[in-house]
């Protein structure tokens, strides 16, 4: 299965990247842009699974600081890796 | 008392840790890739760009084969200091509590900051001035330390919070001022701030000397004694 991991700061912990991005925005004249957060996207083939929560837990993510959710992602033909 | 210095690939301040402790003791190398500390009698964990800092810092440092090492002798009560990104490493770990996240700037800093103790009495500070401050340089990107608040709570009342950044020197965003936790057993210690970069008056300061030096007494009280 090809896997996409999406990482986001965990609700409640000030995020400065998100808050940099949100400032910056107006001043491109995009008006109308609230609570912007910036997270990590992780995308990986994995034989089993079952496995991928036990790997958020212990390396893709830290559990104290980040909020991770699983997708299933459409295969990559192999040329194009 | 030998100190034992972890060097992974990446780290930048191990030399500086090593010259520092070898003022207050005898002080070794420690390569990442070995299962084995040399017998040492406290280990360091020091600052620098562990396998890059790839993914998170200290994410990947932590699986190093000396890590497994270190956690052991952090469970028999072995000293453990962890510098920076040592520091970032024994959080990761779950040898320390709370995180450390990316400085509300946003910017790496590097300055001196004041430093105040609080607490005198633990193996890592015993050495200074109780209650008093210390003059040491920070210099990270990473460095906003970050536990929930009821956690936070607890370090506080637990008297885990060794150091804290003197009102005004704050330089990262750090919650409730906390430079410096410890564990629950007090064994295991890390702080933001680069002890081993205050340790000649040419430097500005010797402040960082405490630190060492209070390890030294500590291990040769309750360890070598």
């Amino acid at each position: 299965m090809r896997a996409r991991v999406l990482v986001r700061p965990k609700a409640g912990i000030l995020d400065p990247q998100g808050q940099a991005v949100e400032r910056a925005l107006p001043a491109l004249g995009f008006a109308g842009v609230r609570n912007v957060h910036v997270g990590r996207l992780i995308e990986l083939d994995v034989d089993d699974p079952a496995r991928l929560p036990e790997m958020c837990d212990r390396l893709l993510t830290n559990p104290l600081i980040e909020d991770w959710e699983i997708e299933e992602a459409p295969e990559v033909a192999e040329t194009t890796r | 008392m030998r100190f034992g210095i972890v060097r992974f690939p990446g780290s930048c301040d191990e030399v500086d840790a090593l010259a520092a402790a070898s003022r207050v003791g005898d002080a070794v190398l420690l390569w990442h890739a070995d299962h084995d500390l040399q017998g040492v009698d406290a280990v360091i964990v020091p600052g620098g760009f562990s396998y890059g800092d790839y993914l998170r810092a200290g994410a990947i440092a932590r699986f190093a084969p000396v890590m497994a090492q270190v956690e052991e002798f952090a469970r028999d009560g072995g000293l453990v200091l962890g510098i920076c990104n040592g520091f970032q490493v024994l959080c990761e770990a779950g040898l320390l509590p709370g995180a450390l996240l990316v400085n509300l700037s946003l910017k790496f800093v590097f300055r001196q900051v004041e430093l105040e103790v609080v607490r005198g009495d633990t193996a890592f500070t015993n050495a200074g001035p109780s209650e008093g401050r210390l003059s040491i340089p920070v210099k990270h990107t990473t460095g906003r330390f970050y536990a929930p608040e009821a956690e936070l709570d607890r370090l506080e009342a637990a008297g885990q919070v060794l150091l804290r950044y003197a009102p005004g020197h704050n330089p990262n965003g750090s919650l409730r001022d906390i430079a410096g936790v410890c564990n629950e057993a007090g064994n295991v210690f890390g702080l933001m701030p680069h002890p081993e970069h205050a340790v000649d008056p040419l430097g500005g300061s010797v402040d960082g000397l405490t630190i060492f030096e209070s390890m030294r007494a500590h291990v040769e009280q309750h360890v070598l004694a």
